[in-house]
């Protein structure tokens, strides 16, 4: 490799490693036991667990007829659906977080006659949280779940039909097994991505201590009191996606 | 209890026209070249393609009549198939992809494993239960498949290509074991080919399909004396020979078909008899004469010339001898011989030029 490729290779990797160490560095260790054991941290990270974790799980239950339809049926709009689909990968959260006031927020399109009729409200409650997660996340899944099903060989599923096998037994005990990688790495990378989010959650569900407020809104409230206890919740959060990564590239992404 | 097939079948521009019956007890052999419509064939019957027009009946129940507007789902049916491809289950164990039709029908996870195991012993297999079909061999995953199309006992047994995706050596093993499952299978069986020869040794009729269309259907002989198409003159060159094998002389063993016997060289490790044995000739290796032949030829055969087709420099000659054979000879030996129908010759092959395929 020539030496000028190598130094801006280097460069790259220092992009993403400096500030690491730095959050490493600067991280006020002697105290971090006390910051991370604290009760709004420790609320703020099971919210957050629990958010990311439900929004995931809604995500493949929405995500899978949707990647099904898309992958393996024909429909007016069809390119429209996945556009419309893969949109909030490539918004800016936080326009997320408005277009979401604007539907389910109390005066929303479907947040109006929710409260109106029904008493119910979604905004700053903690399924609002779940709501802007999801919806930023599951696009992951969406596409995840096409590319297993396109790869899928139908033959198989039309095999097991052939032996006595109804539709939802060969969904369950082919289909599914079947696409139990492409599934788990879906789970996994929206389960991150629902973890990280700040921008439509901060808008849309607020930032309630114990209610909405997930660990990036913690880190990012804490920065304006105490920098040192905002670095050490970062580590933490830095060091659940680097075990996501990890777990990711062992079982699921094939490195050569 | 008797398969009847009168479909038509329209896939995107492909159109398949086809009407055969297949008795129980007899294997009836679908021989095509590629394209012809086989596998559309298989699909129609497995109930996953719906035929345009016509009726399928299997054993009295209709599973397709597009005049009734009946149409049976694949899982309604009961069809045992060992698909070209295999298509075992890739994340089940052997065991479990052969328990997989019991266990889609209901039958306890006990009962269906104890039949898998039980069917996978009887095929050979038994001490492979446990390993995926991507740790077995070719003719593991044959015989895995062969189980998993039986275990259900179903009425129609349909074998599509079940040797083509195996190597040479398995290939003579996996043949004696289709053979005998064919044999001792008790309802409708059906295997579909695009090897004349395979099909000629495996089943008992013949239904030769070209271009979605059935072009003859008959017996192989019957096929082999009157082919009507060049596919079915292919049949014709194959020299085959199905009988009791029995030992003769030193080096030497009679095959004993229905329509005489031949000498064959006796291979070393066969048993002293075998009943289902199939002998194969290729037709350059038979020579024609105008006279008794001097020499060492073991096989000497009497007949009339019934047919001669010519293909490029060579031709092919038909003799009504008993067995009928078809010799491959040189223009110049025909006009040297003076050859034409109705001609006497003698017909002679070596003994040694005789294939024993494993029984």
């Amino acid at each position: 490799m020539p030496a000028a490729l190598a130094l801006i290779a280097g460069l790259g990797v220092a992009l993403v490693a400096l500030p690491l160490i730095g959050l490493i560095i600067r991280t006020p260790w002697s105290r971090a036991g006390d910051i991370l054991g604290s009760g709004s941290a420790r609320t703020a990270l099971r919210l957050s667990l629990i958010v990311a974790t439900t929004s995931a799980l809604v995500g493949l239950l929405v995500g899978f007829p949707l990647a099904w339809a898309l992958a393996r049926s024909q429909f007016r709009g069809k390119a429209l659906v996945r556009a419309l689909v893969v949109l909030p990968l490539v918004m800016p959260p936080v326009v997320g977080g408005v277009a979401l006031l604007s539907a389910f927020g109390r005066r929303g399109l479907v947040g109006g006659p929710l409260y109106d009729v029904f008493g119910l409200q979604i905004t700053f409650t903690v399924w609002a949280a779940v709501l802007a997660s999801t919806f930023v996340s599951f696009p992951l899944l969406v596409l995840a779940l096409e590319v297993g099903l396109r790869s899928l060989d139908v033959r198989l599923e039309d095999a097991a039909s052939t032996m006595g096998a109804p539709r939802w037994y060969v969904l369950r005990r082919v289909t599914l097994p079947l696409l139990a990688p492409q599934i788990a790495a879906g789970l996994v990378l929206a389960w991150a991505r629902a973890l990280g989010e700040f921008g439509a959650t901060i808008t849309f569900a607020g930032n309630l201590p114990g209610r909405t407020q997930t660990l990036p809104l913690a880190v990012f409230e804490q920065l304006q009191t105490d920098p040192g206890g905002a670095i050490a919740l970062s580590l933490l959060l830095v060091t659940v996606s680097f075990v996501v990564i990890v777990t990711l590239r062992g079982r699921f992404l094939q490195t050569r | 209890m008797s398969l009847h097939v009168d479909v038509e079948v329209a896939v995107d521009h492909f159109r398949l026209e086809a009407e055969f019956v297949a008795e129980p007890g007899e294997t009836v052999g679908l021989l095509g070249p590629n394209g012809a419509g086989k596998s559309t064939l298989v699909s129609v019957l497995a109930g996953l393609t719906e035929p345009a027009e016509g009726r399928v009946e299997l054993d009295g129940s209709v599973l397709d009549d597009r005049a009734g507007h009946v149409h049976m789902n694949p899982e309604e049916r009961s069809v045992g198939i060992v698909f070209q491809d295999l298509l075992l289950f890739p994340h089940l164990t052997a065991e479990d992809n052969v328990a997989f039709p019991l266990r889609a029908r209901g039958v306890p996870a006990r009962d269906a494993t104890d039949r898998a195991r039980m069917l996978l012993g009887r095929l050979g297999v038994g001490e492979r239960a446990n390993a995926r079909p991507a740790e077995l061999s070719g003719g593991e995953a044959q015989r895995v498949a062969l189980a998993r199309a039986l275990v259900a006992e179903p009425r129609l047994l349909l074998l599509d290509e079940p040797l083509s995706a195996l190597d040479v050596q398995a290939r003579g093993r996996i043949r004696s074991l289709v053979l005998e499952t064919l044999r001792t299978f008790p309802g409708v069986r059906l295997l579909v080919t695009h090897d004349p020869m395979e099909a000629a040794v495996l089943s008992d009729r013949l239904v030769l399909l070209e271009e979605g269309r059935v072009t003859q259907t008959g017996t192989p002989d019957e096929i082999r004396r009157a082919p009507r198409t060049s596919f079915a003159a292919d049949l014709v060159g194959v020299n085959f020979f199905a009988g009791r094998l029995e030992r003769a002389d030193e080096g030497t063993g009679r095959l004993v078909t229905s329509a005489g016997e031949i000498v064959v060289a006796w291979p070393s490790d066969l048993p002293e008899r075998s009943e289902d044995a199939i002998g194969v000739l290729r037709p350059i290796d038979i020579s024609l004469h105008l006279q008794p032949p001097e020499g060492s030829a073991r096989n000497v055969f009497r007949g009339r010339v019934v047919g001669i087709e010519i293909a490029g420099d060579r031709a092919r000659v038909q003799v009504d001898s008993s067995p009928l054979l078809v010799a491959e000879v040189t223009l110049g030996s025909i006009s040297r011989l003076g050859l034409v129908e109705g001609t006497d010759v003698w017909a002679s092959f070596k003994a040694v030029e005789v294939t024993l395929l494993p029984p």
